[in-house]
């Protein structure tokens, strides 16, 4: 691959690494971060780095900022920004071209804001560090770039904390902290990952408009072929810390050469707009029916005023038969998870029924609804908090049996059995979670939820933390499982791609209610409200992609 | 970063890097090192000296250290103070250890339910906590001592009454926070019952913290003994500890000054040597130490 690029004019690239190798201290998986990359970030253009969790895409990024941690060392190869060699460059000169030359947005805009300082600080700190302009021409700088970053009223913005801001609009402010000093590159690390799709779909335009009107080059790390097919012009896959293929963005998506390439592209969950075929093994009539669910959060004290109540979930109801999934889609805050733990009585209920399996369980104690909670289990969603740390697989498996009455060398079988259902070898029964990855470990939670034979198990965002190509792995493990033991599924997820796999209906939340339900083929073809039609048209990747390289060639 | 995860590094607990933390960590080594000196010494130590702690020789009195086999000395009844030290550091270690472990059981208990539970179970246990604190422990102990027959197992149990609040305290912190992760959660979607939940599931993960206010808690107690028993209320002569010697030696502090340096330094080197290791395995159980 690396004989592939040709040589380019200094004045050509505005990030050109050759033979870059970044080590790794002893004792780690492997010895090195990066090994031997070479690539250009050509002017004017957006190079998108893509590759999964581990493959050191954010490593070239911080060493390309100069931001490795000490640990971590640039052992040999070479970087040339704006065509000045920065790999051994002194401290103070990375710290003169940070910023002016090169800036960053990071993945969370959350923690990347220092919460103590106003928008409007933050933005002018960056220019008072480099000793740019007067502290009155700083400011009308910032409110420039706020309108600039597009956010509302930049007047106000100015002095707002960032905890008074959306998601979006942090990142919107970290957008505009970087484009503070003009820089000529701009490094872009998963800035999208923590958002909501209609919020990633604006930051997105966002970006590849300002790249567009100030010539910048941006360097987009993700993990997404679907923010690759939106944002795009040229495309570095990385596997391990290598790169496997390079190309435009036509070439790799259209027609990627490498397996690796393939594999990614084909694990990407597409919108199938196709309904599930019904499986035969699916009985008629209702297991849970839920009528006019409702949970109401209070904080603040009426006592001293300036209590807020959010009604997390309100007025829900639908029906799900034996056999089927449903799935339960919106943006964070929508109430999709709070619905999901009152369905499982993690939380209770304040008004409405959940009848299950004919008995509403809504109002039994917890002592009530003990005996029944082997028939409704939870898959969650982070697999690295949810498995006890100081348990084996064995523990964590077999202590739920046990305490519901199972002798433990029967537990013991069942879990082994269930293990290799699962796809993960009988000697896991030993070991602790730490041994495993994140893939293995929500194999583990599912297994978990399995020890019991549920009728009803509800997945809560139970593929967002895993990488793609181990995500299409766990759908198809569910669906298989599904298909074996008949169980009714409720898969709640942010994810619309994801929830098109899988689900025989989809029910669309935003702020607490059902807006809409119905099968995949009217919530993405044909959806009925302007909420569901605004949340397909988000989907990043999805759009016709003649349109954007028509855009992309004005 | 997240390419720079460690590959599953801790095996066994004599591999983990909490382990390799603690032992680069070379005040907590040497800490280490003198408390299991002194506890040798205080154990084997009157089986190998020549004389008896209680042997009394009026005509050995007040001899200076090194003198003949009284390697340490005499005191004002020509008792062996070597042979009394070690015998007094079995009583003072063994109140501190014993008061350690009690006041660390009850904190825990409190802590555990008051963080797991809430509401108004953990206000009122919080409360007692805070009552308890705002009790002057010192006049508290020296009452109670004064009211009730003293002797080791009351000191152990006065001490402990005084102090296991503050392991209270660092539980709940810790349960009310572990309380909130997703295995927690699944404990309950599996139907565990709350007990089960608390003391197998969530405890073993607060167990850095508590070792870490164990240890310290050894410290404290040690050195309350030592008070209480310097003061006159605590353990009562003849049985020796390292409080009553140094009460014995006030008098004659021109005269015999080794009477109240040797069981001094006794104390000073097992507080200091506890408050190392409590710092040691404090760095050795802190994740972000990693980082720096």
């Amino acid at each position: 691959m690396v004989a592939k690029i040709e040589a380019v004019n200094a004045g050509d690239a505005a990030v050109s690494v050759r033979g870059l190798t970044v080590d790794l201290p002893k004792g780690m998986e492997r010895a090195h971060a990066v090994e031997n990359i070479s690539f250009d970030l050509k002017r004017g253009q957006i190079l998108c780095i893509i590759g999964e969790s581990g493959s050191g895409k954010s490593v070239t990024a911080n060493t390309i900022m100069g931001l490795l941690p000490k640990i971590i060392r640039c052992s040999s190869g070479s970087i040339h920004l704006d065509g000045t060699a920065i790999v051994d460059a002194s401290p103070q000169k990375l710290r003169d071209m940070r910023g002016r030359v090169v800036s960053m947005i990071f993945q969370d805009p959350l923690s990347a804001l220092n919460p103590l300082m106003t928008v409007g600080e933050q933005i002018t700190e960056a220019m008072t560090a480099h000793g740019v302009g007067t502290k009155a021409s700083r400011r009308s700088r910032a409110i420039e770039l706020l309108t600039e970053v597009g956010l509302p009223d930049p007047e106000l913005m100015y002095f707002q904390y960032p905890f008074r801001l959306s998601g979006g609009q942090r990142q919107r402010v970290m957008i505009a902290m970087a484009l503070a000093l003009e820089p000529s590159v701009l490094i872009a690390d998963e800035p999208t990952t923590a958002l909501d799709v209609t919020t990633q779909a604006q930051i997105l335009e966002l970006i590849r408009d300002i790249q567009r009107r100030k010539g910048m080059s941006v360097m987009f790390i993700t993990h997404d072929f679907g923010v690759v097919a939106e944002i795009a012009d040229s495309v570095v896959v990385m596997e391990k810390g290598r790169i496997v293929e390079q190309g435009t963005a036509e070439q790799v998506l259209n027609s990627p050469a490498h397996p690796y390439t393939k594999r990614l592209i084909a694990a990407v969950p597409r919108l199938t707009g196709e309904d599930r075929v019904p499986q035969e093994t699916a009985s008629k009539g209702s297991i849970l029916k839920v009528e006019g669910l409702s949970k109401t959060y209070r904080s603040g004290s009426v006592l001293f005023g300036g209590q807020r109540v959010v009604n997390a979930v309100n007025d829900v109801s639908f029906d799900l038969a034996h056999g089927r999934t449903l799935g339960v889609v919106g943006e964070s805050g929508s109430g999709k998870s709070s619905l999901g733990r009152l369905l499982i009585k993690l939380q209770d209920s304040d008004g409405g029924r959940i009848l299950f399996e004919g008995h509403d369980i809504a109002k039994l104690s917890e002592s009530e609804f003990r005996p029944l909670r082997p028939r409704i289990q939870m898959i969650f969603q982070d697999p690295f908090a949810s498995l006890n740390p100081r348990s084996t697989i064995g523990q964590i498996l077999t202590v739920g049996p046990v305490a519901h009455g199972m002798s433990y060398s029967q537990a013991r079988e069942e879990a082994r059995a269930l293990l290799s259902h699962v796809g993960l070898d009988a000697g896991a029964y030993g070991r602790y979670p730490h041994e495993f990855s994140g893939g293995q470990r929500q194999r583990i939670g599912i297994a978990r939820a399995l020890m019991f034979k549920p009728k009803l198990l509800v997945a809560d965002e139970a593929v967002s933390a895993l990488d793609v190509s181990i995500q299409a792995q766990i759908l198809e493990l569910l669906d298989q499982i599904q298909r074996e033991t008949g169980v009714s599924m409720i898969f709640i997820t942010h994810d619309l791609r994801v929830a098109s796999q899988i689900c025989d209906e989809i029910a669309v939340m935003q702020k607490g209610r059902i807006v809409e339900h119905g099968p995949p083929s009217q919530i993405f073809l044909n959806p009925q409200s302007a909420y569901t039609r605004e949340l397909v048209a988000a989907i990043p990747g999805e759009r016709p992609r003649n349109t954007r390289m028509n855009a992309a060639n004005y | 970063m997240t390419a720079i995860a460690a590959k599953s590094g801790q095996d066994r607990w004599w591999n983990s890097r909490t382990t390799h933390r603690f032992l680069g960590h070379h005040l907590a080594l040497l800490g280490m090192v003198m408390i299991v000196c002194l506890t040798l010494a205080c154990v084997l130590g009157p089986h190998l000296l020549p004389y008896d702690s209680l042997y009394i020789d009026l005509r050995a009195r007040f001899s200076p250290p090194l003198t003949g086999y009284h390697y340490l000395g005499t005191d004002p009844l020509g008792r062996d103070v070597a042979a009394r030290l070690f015998m007094a550091g079995r009583t003072s270690l063994l109140v501190g250890f014993s008061a350690m472990l009690l006041s660390t059981l009850i904190g825990t208990f409190v802590g555990v339910i008051a963080g797991y539970r809430g509401g108004w179970i953990g206000t009122i246990l919080m409360r007692t906590v805070d009552g308890f604190l705002s009790f002057p422990s010192i006049f508290l102990v020296l009452a109670l001592a004064a009211a009730l027959k003293p002797g080791p197992i009351m000191i152990t149990v006065v001490i402990a009454a005084s102090s296991w609040m503050e392991v209270a305290r660092i539980v709940e912190a810790e349960v009310r926070s572990l309380r909130e992760r997703e295995f927690v959660q699944a404990g309950r979607m599996l139907g565990l019952s709350g007990t089960h939940i608390m003391f197998r599931e969530i405890l073993p993960n607060a167990i850095g913290p508590i070792i870490v206010a164990a240890t310290l808690t050894v410290a404290r107690a040690i050195l309350m003994e030592a008070y209480i028993s310097f003061l006159g209320y605590g353990i009562q002569p003849p049985l020796p500890s390292w409080g009553n010697m140094l009460n014995g030696a006030q008098q004659y502090l021109n005269s015999a000054p080794w009477l109240a340096i040797i069981p001094g330094a006794a104390i000073t080197i097992a507080v200091t040597s506890f408050n190392f290791i409590g710092d040691g395995l404090r760095d050795a159980f802190d994740v972000r130490a990693d980082h720096s």
